[in-house]
């Protein structure tokens, strides 16, 4: 014990003296307490964000859902196929040179010119990149994947594929980066104007729905969807269940992507929340009422769209309109989605989903409302500058995508033979089939529009006219 | 031999099949059919685009009896398959020339 002794007391004479050393590091101070409290708040904005992404995310699978149910099962595989490729050569081609375009510094106010390949992002440096990418990068592939409802049942899958690079790289973050540039480096000229677009209803959603549309002129409408008469026939979705399903995981995702767009943990995100959740509400409601009015019975089609309609018209105002206000945007959403569905058929453009009609009229209707049903009050300046938006919108994404269709078309060609469209997209595209269990039957809604059954003369007269414009 | 075809509605097919149990039959073959008479299809609608349905679904029945069965079997069904609405269906009898069970090879009215 005696030799153990001197030991003993430098041992604990050495703790004591480390216990004191450590003391004086952990007694809090005012700023210590502040960057704390400051790098919790930090965090939760990044899960915010980042779940946000997530919800986002898995809208993708709504719109593989709602796409596939309305359209007829020998396509089935072609459409999860571009639902699957629009967001995986999206995320690439947004992470190349997409996500430079919207947000980097910018000279002109048109187009960032820095942050491709997300330079942005150093191992130790902020982190904070990654999240705003990631939640960025679901919403250019919600825009992208818009387009592919409209082209359902007749488009080529490589030039669809050509098609998601190019929006998703240029034609999306351009206009992308005149409203939302300054959330990162960039400053965009609409955005300085004053532009409300919270959360993209002409970002996001217009932009989709012009493509679209600029996409359904270009390829024509489907093989049987028009009679000699030039009425538009009724070409069934396959399987109603998928399209309603769709719907729900859109409703799910779109709490994401409205409040996830604060990309900040606060008390604004449950203002938007309600918001969005009433516009849907209002919209099918409206939609269902009009719907059976003027057809006699509630139908199910037009009623899912009324709800994506008011979902898409809440998404720009959505964080400076009132609930109550939310419920008047979303019913006028739901109204306008079924006229618009039976004015597109008329003047013969087929959109076998209703994408324009849902995401580019309502796209258009949610960025004015924004204006016009803002908080703290409306001023003809307020709706003028909506207005220039919504106009820019178009212009820039109808003409743009266009001309890329136009020239898809010139080149590889855009629109699949009448033959293949006529077998069906699974077997001449991908080569199999979506459900090889069950025998191939035809539709028999009044004119048989088949599956795969002999066509006769006229009705491939009839189609052929169609594709004159391959 | 004959063979007996008769398109029935759907849900009359369990009264039918009890009733030709009942009788003896030892088998048949059903397939699923739409088609239409006198009853007409009715109109439906499918986002904003109203189109007529002329073909309704119904059963057919195939079976193969021996000659003397085949008018009573005719009566058993036509009574369970009637519900004196339109569309109730019709009944077809025609010669059947020759049968093989193909287990056992054995043919003519034996096979049936």
């Amino acid at each position: 014990m005696k030799r153990i002794k001197p030991y003993l007391y430098g041992l604990i004479i050495l703790l004591a003296g480390t216990a004191l050393a450590w003391a004086e590091d952990t007694v809090p101070t005012v700023m210590s307490n502040k960057e704390a409290i400051d790098l919790v708040q930090t965090h939760a904005n990044y899960v915010w964000t980042l779940v946000a992404a997530a919800l986002v995310f898995f809208m993708q699978a709504g719109f593989a859902m709602v796409e596939t149910g309305l359209t007829r099962a020998k396509n089935a595989i072609n459409i999860l196929m571009k639902n699957l490729m629009d967001f995986s050569v999206g995320s690439i081609a947004f992470w190349a040179v997409g996500f430079g375009i919207m947000f980097g510094a910018t000279s002109t106010g048109w187009f960032g010119t820095n942050g491709f390949f997300l330079s942005d992002f150093t191992p130790d440096g902020d982190p904070w990149v990654l999240a705003f990418w990631m939640f960025q990068v679901v919403f250019a592939a919600t825009a992208a994947t818009i387009v592919s409802g409209a082209m359902a049942e007749r488009t080529k899958f490589v030039s669809y594929l050509i098609y998601s690079a190019i929006v998703s790289a240029v034609i999306y973050p351009i206009f992308g980066s005149w409203a939302w540039g300054s959330l990162f480096h960039g400053n965009g000229w609409l955005e300085g104007l004053g532009f409300i677009d919270f959360a993209g209803s002409t970002v996001v959603h217009s932009v989709g729905g012009w493509a679209a549309l600029a996409g359904a002129i270009v390829l024509g409408p489907r093989i049987g969807k028009y009679g000699p008469d030039g009425k538009p026939r009724a070409i069934m979705g396959h399987n109603m269940p998928l399209a309603a399903l769709g719907v729900f995981i859109l409703w799910l995702g779109w709490f994401g992507f409205n409040p996830g767009s604060t990309t900040t943990a606060d008390k604004s995100i449950a203002m938007i929340f309600v918001n969005t959740n009433l516009a849907a509400a209002a919209g099918a409601c409206t939609a269902l009422i009009t719907s059976w009015i003027k057809f006699g019975k509630p139908e199910v089609g037009m009623s899912l769209n009324g709800a994506l309609a008011g979902l898409v018209a809440i998404t720009a105002g959505c964080a400076n309109v009132s609930p109550a206000s939310s419920i008047v945007i979303g019913a006028v959403a739901g109204i306008l989605v079924v006229l618009s569905v039976l004015f597109f058929d008329k003047i013969k453009i087929d959109d076998p989903v209703g994408a324009v009609s849902v995401h580019g009229v309502n796209g258009a209707w949610g960025t004015l409302a924004a204006g016009l049903f803002n908080i703290g009050g409306t001023t003809g300046k307020i709706i003028l500058v909506q207005l220039t938006g919504i106009g820019a919108c178009f212009v820039w994404t109808f003409v743009i995508a266009f001309i890329m269709f136009k020239i898809i078309a010139a080149t590889i060609g855009l629109r699949v033979s009448a033959e293949e469209e006529i077998e069906g997209l699974d077997i001449t595209e991908h080569g199999g089939e979506a459900y090889p269990d069950f025998g191939r039957s035809t539709h028999t809604g009044g004119m048989a529009i088949s599956s795969g059954a002999a066509m006769s003369e006229a009705r491939m007269a009839v189609g052929s006219a169609a594709l004159s414009s391959k | 031999m004959k063979k007996i075809e008769a398109i029935i509605k759907p849900f009359r097919l369990d009264e039918v099949k009890d009733a030709l149990n009942k009788m003896g039959i030892s088998g048949m073959t059903i397939s699923e059919v739409k088609g239409f008479g006198r009853q007409r299809g009715h109109k439906e609608i499918y986002r904003g685009t109203e189109y007529q349905v002329d073909f309704v679904p119904k059963i057919k029945i195939d079976l193969v009896v021996s000659s003397e069965m085949a008018d009573k079997v005719v009566a058993a069904i036509a009574e369970n398959a009637n519900t004196n609405k339109v569309g109730d269906g019709k009944i077809f009898v025609m010669p059947m020339e020759h049968a093989v069970r193909i287990r056992t090879g054995e043919s003519g009215p034996d096979a049936i």
